[in-house]
């Protein structure tokens, strides 16, 4: 056990009663070795992050806590240490890093001075060693000027900007054992890519244990020296990466596995001659910043999509993948005409929409319908499902026992029990709600979905039941559809055709086999090469990642 | 019912309501135990409290003091209750205009609002009711002019956060009509503010009612706690219960209605339904 850093041994942390279960985390056992990377992998609500916290103690006591078990560090119990002690150890010994570096950043503090405050809470050094020392680890991770970054706030560093200063904040005084919750979850791919290489790097040269709590596959290949599988607070599968990854045992483990998209793009489907929607040189741009009155000009201005012009064909998937700020969502919200946009125009099977005003364009909005991104913010709380659904159609003319009918049939499509119908949205888990957003588009009999990054707030095993069912309706209805995402993988497999899209430009569109094998933009390149987990080829059995 | 449960694990708001139930209670019987017109000759002036057959004693005048008190209470929560639904009603209106619409509606309705806030309420109120004469009518008009400002911000506030919802943009695409979106998407999840904010304001305007009848501009032929005030505040010291006890009601009304305030936010606030 000795030559262990870390380890938990038969760890329980309990929940409240009422809860939807009783211990969030039940009997798990985990080590972890320094300058060893060891991936806890799960869907949400498996418990992985609780784990980290319970480490840290950072549980929310007092309605959680530990009941039974002991976590092992430096020959102490941290679950017995006192209060005293644990502040200690934390930051100075074990630290951690967040999902969300916005949040984790003081926003009123400069970053300089949250640096400094570990420094003077846990070293005794004086001010100009500090800043000095600030300056230097700020370099470390390959911040730009890092003379400047020091006087910075966090809002005014980009997503990647600011991961890096916490990941600096974090190893500012060589702990033994870095804790990572999700850290690239909320970063672009190429981001998330330097991020990773950042951390790996950090841990080779302090040889630091690292626990990394992730629920991406693909940065678990990339990252991963030992990978644990959590479902529902159990350990049920733990091994070497080669092991997990490539010869799974456990059932769940390999449902996950399959779940994950692959990279390999579907063949490409005959496609159509006829145009159902082509957008001409549309550009969009905010204004921020607005006078008294809305006099005088806007003192900043976005352009948030620039001369994009494109087209979908009958029955056809088109992918818009980019990063975020991109202008992909807008440039989806400007087709659906949910925004006015500032010149250009969008044709719906020929005839010009760009121009419609709201009345006239309401008998063109049946044809052309939306999936959001957000399972829990698209459906208003206050309605029941069956009326969300037959809205569409009683707003369009439709009788309301007629638009009934026709919901509770659609509920049966999207795979959902026709008892939904009485109920409120609440009532139901973020997959469920997907499909009720997709039945509510469907209500309508639409030509065209568009459907923005419709999967990317969902677990990868509801992610795969969700793409099967828009592939599906997708075929059944003979829809034509508009797939935003900023995930490739996902896009290999629904796509026929991408456009790249990067600060409000087009810069790439071809079918989604040619652009896989022979990119031609160099941004399409650094997207595909930053995609995680690229080398571990799923299925084609015996490939094992790459390790650097 | 869950949310009773909510209301209940706040003891004062319970507490609040069992004394708002029994003021309401109070003003709905006035008429059956004290038959009589409240400003009538009872019996002897300046009674002292249980004697000469007066629970609560009588004023210079010989009115019975209790008996007013019952009958003012129905004048303060009827006057409480209608200027609060007028100003919520005119509230939900420019506040949802504002906030859907935003840009120069927006602009231009917030700087009305902003006119009447920054006129002292009360100071406007006395203006209003002189320049109408003293009537019930004109009372329920200045009260309802110098509080919904305060619905039009909070209901902007909501619309503003509510209208780029993903649900909300839905909506649209289903060709929804605007006034269809503002009432029957928007609204309902802006209702729970709306009612604690309304609930306070009860409180409010009876203290406003009480101040005007105080000094005088109350209706003339309506018996309200305020006006009894007003009436035996040059005999305070030698007639202590003619003050006394309007005031004693006004206080418990309206602390008991700020508990229920309280309450209700406490029960439809999810921020705070996790604190327990």
């Amino acid at each position: 056990m000795s030559n262990y850093l870390l380890s938990i041994n038969n760890l329980s942390v309990a929940l409240p009663k009422g809860a939807d279960r009783d211990f969030a985390i039940k009997d798990i056992s985990l080590a972890l070795k320094s300058g060893e990377t060891v991936c806890v992998v799960g869907e949400s609500g498996s418990g992985k992050s609780l784990t980290a916290k319970a480490i840290m103690g950072l549980l929310p006591a007092p309605h959680v806590r530990i009941a039974e078990g002991e976590i092992m560090f430096d020959g102490q119990d941290l679950v017995q240490v006192d209060y005293e002690r644990l502040r200690q150890l934390r930051g100075s010994e074990i630290s951690m890093i967040f999902q969300e570096p916005m949040t984790a950043l003081n926003p009123v503090m400069t970053i300089g001075s949250q640096i400094d405050e570990i420094f003077r809470f846990h070293a005794e050094m004086s001010g100009n060693e500090r800043r000095t020392k600030a300056v230097e680890l700020l370099s470390d991770v390959n911040l730009p000027d890092p003379e400047q970054i020091v006087n910075a706030y966090a809002h005014e560093l980009s997503g990647g900007q600011r991961q890096r200063a916490m990941i600096a904040m974090a190893l500012a005084l060589n702990p033994k054992i870095l804790i990572a919750d999700e850290p690239t979850t909320a970063l672009d791919v190429t981001t998330q890519a330097q991020i990773l290489n950042l951390i790996k790097e950090m841990q080779s040269l302090h040889n630091t244990g690292v626990l990394f709590i992730t629920h991406d596959f693909g940065v678990v290949a990339d990252i991963a020296d030992r990978v644990a599988v959590m479902q529902e607070g159990k350990i049920v599968e733990a091994g070497t990466v080669d092991q997990v990854l490539n010869n799974p045992s456990h059932p769940y483990t390999r449902a996950l596995i399959k779940a994950v998209p692959s990279l390999t793009p579907r063949a490409p489907r005959k496609k159509s001659d006829e145009k159902i929607i082509s957008v001409k040189i549309l550009n969009k741009t905010f204004g921020a910043g607005k006078s008294f009155f809305g006099f005088g000009k806007p003192s900043r201005i976005v352009k948030a999509v620039q001369d994009v012009s494109l087209d979908l064909f009958q029955g056809e998937t088109l992918g818009i993948v980019g990063e975020s700020g991109s202008g992909k969502s807008t440039l989806a919200r400007c087709i659906i005409k949910l925004m006015d946009f500032d010149s250009g125009d969008v044709l719906l099977q020929g005839e010009n929409i760009s121009k419609l005003a709201r009345a006239e364009m309401r008998p063109f909005r049946k044809k052309i319908q939306m999936v959001f991104q957000d399972p829990f913010a698209s459906l208003n709380p206050r309605i029941k499902v069956g009326s969300i659904i037959a809205q569409g159609p009683i707003v369009q003319g439709t009788s309301k026992m007629l638009a009934e009918e026709r919901a509770q049939e659609l509920l049966s499509i999207v795979g959902l029990d026709s008892r939904a119908f009485d109920r409120y949205p609440h009532e139901f888990s973020g997959g469920q709600r997907q499909r009720i957003g997709i039945a509510r588009a469907l209500a309508l009999n639409p030509e065209v979905l568009v459907a923005d990054e419709p999967v990317s707030a969902l677990d990868v095993s509801i992610q795969a039941q969700i793409l099967k069912l828009l592939d599906d309706i997708r075929i059944k209805m003979n829809l034509s559809m508009v797939f935003i995402t900023h995930d490739l993988r996902v896009a290999a497999q629904v796509c026929d055709r991408l456009v790249v899209m990067q600060y409000g430009k087009v810069v790439e569109v071809g079918t989604t086999l040619e652009m896989f094998e022979n990119p031609q933009h160099q941004y399409t390149q650094e997207l595909l090469s930053a995609v995680p987990g690229k080398a571990w080829k799923k299925e084609s059995s015996n490939a094992k990642p790459i390790k650097k | 019912m869950d949310f009773w449960k909510r209301f209940s694990r706040n003891r004062s708001a319970v507490l609040g309501l069992a004394i708002l139930i029994l003021v309401l209670f109070m003003a709905a019987i006035a008429g059956v135990i004290y038959p009589n017109d409240p400003f009538s000759l009872a019996g002897k002036p300046l009674s002292g409290p249980g004697l000469n057959g007066f629970l609560l004693g009588s004023d210079s005048l010989g009115r019975d003091v209790a008996s007013g008190i019952a009958h003012g209470a129905k004048t303060s929560l009827l006057i409480g209750l209608i200027a609060t639904l007028a100003a919520v009603f005119i509230g939900i209106i420019f506040g949802a205009f504002a906030g859907y619409y935003g840009g120069r509606i927006d602009d231009v309705l917030m700087r009305i609002t902003e006119v009447f806030q920054t006129i002292p309420s009360f100071v406007f109120a006395i203006l209003l009711v002189a320049i109408m004469k003293p009537s019930i009518e004109s009372i329920v008009i200045a009260i309802t002019v110098v509080s919904w400002p305060g619905v039009a911000r909070l209901v902007r506030a909501e619309f503003l956060s509510l209208k780029n919802r993903e649900f909300v943009q839905a909506c649209h695409t289903l060709g929804m009509s605007d006034v269809r979106i503002m009432l029957r998407e928007i609204l309902p999840n802006c209702l729970s503010p709306i009612i604690v904010i309304g609930s306070l304001m009860v409180a409010t305007a009876i203290l406003i009612e009480s101040g005007l009848a105080f000094l005088g501009l109350g209706d003339p032929n309506i018996m309200s706690w305020g006006f009894q005030i007003g009436a035996g505040r040059t005999m305070l010291r030698s007639a202590w219960w003619v003050c006394t006890f309007p005031g004693v009601a006004i206080l418990v009304t309206v602390l008991a209605i700020n508990l229920v305030g309280e309450g209700l936010n406490d029960a439809l606030n999810p921020r705070l339904r996790e604190r327990q």
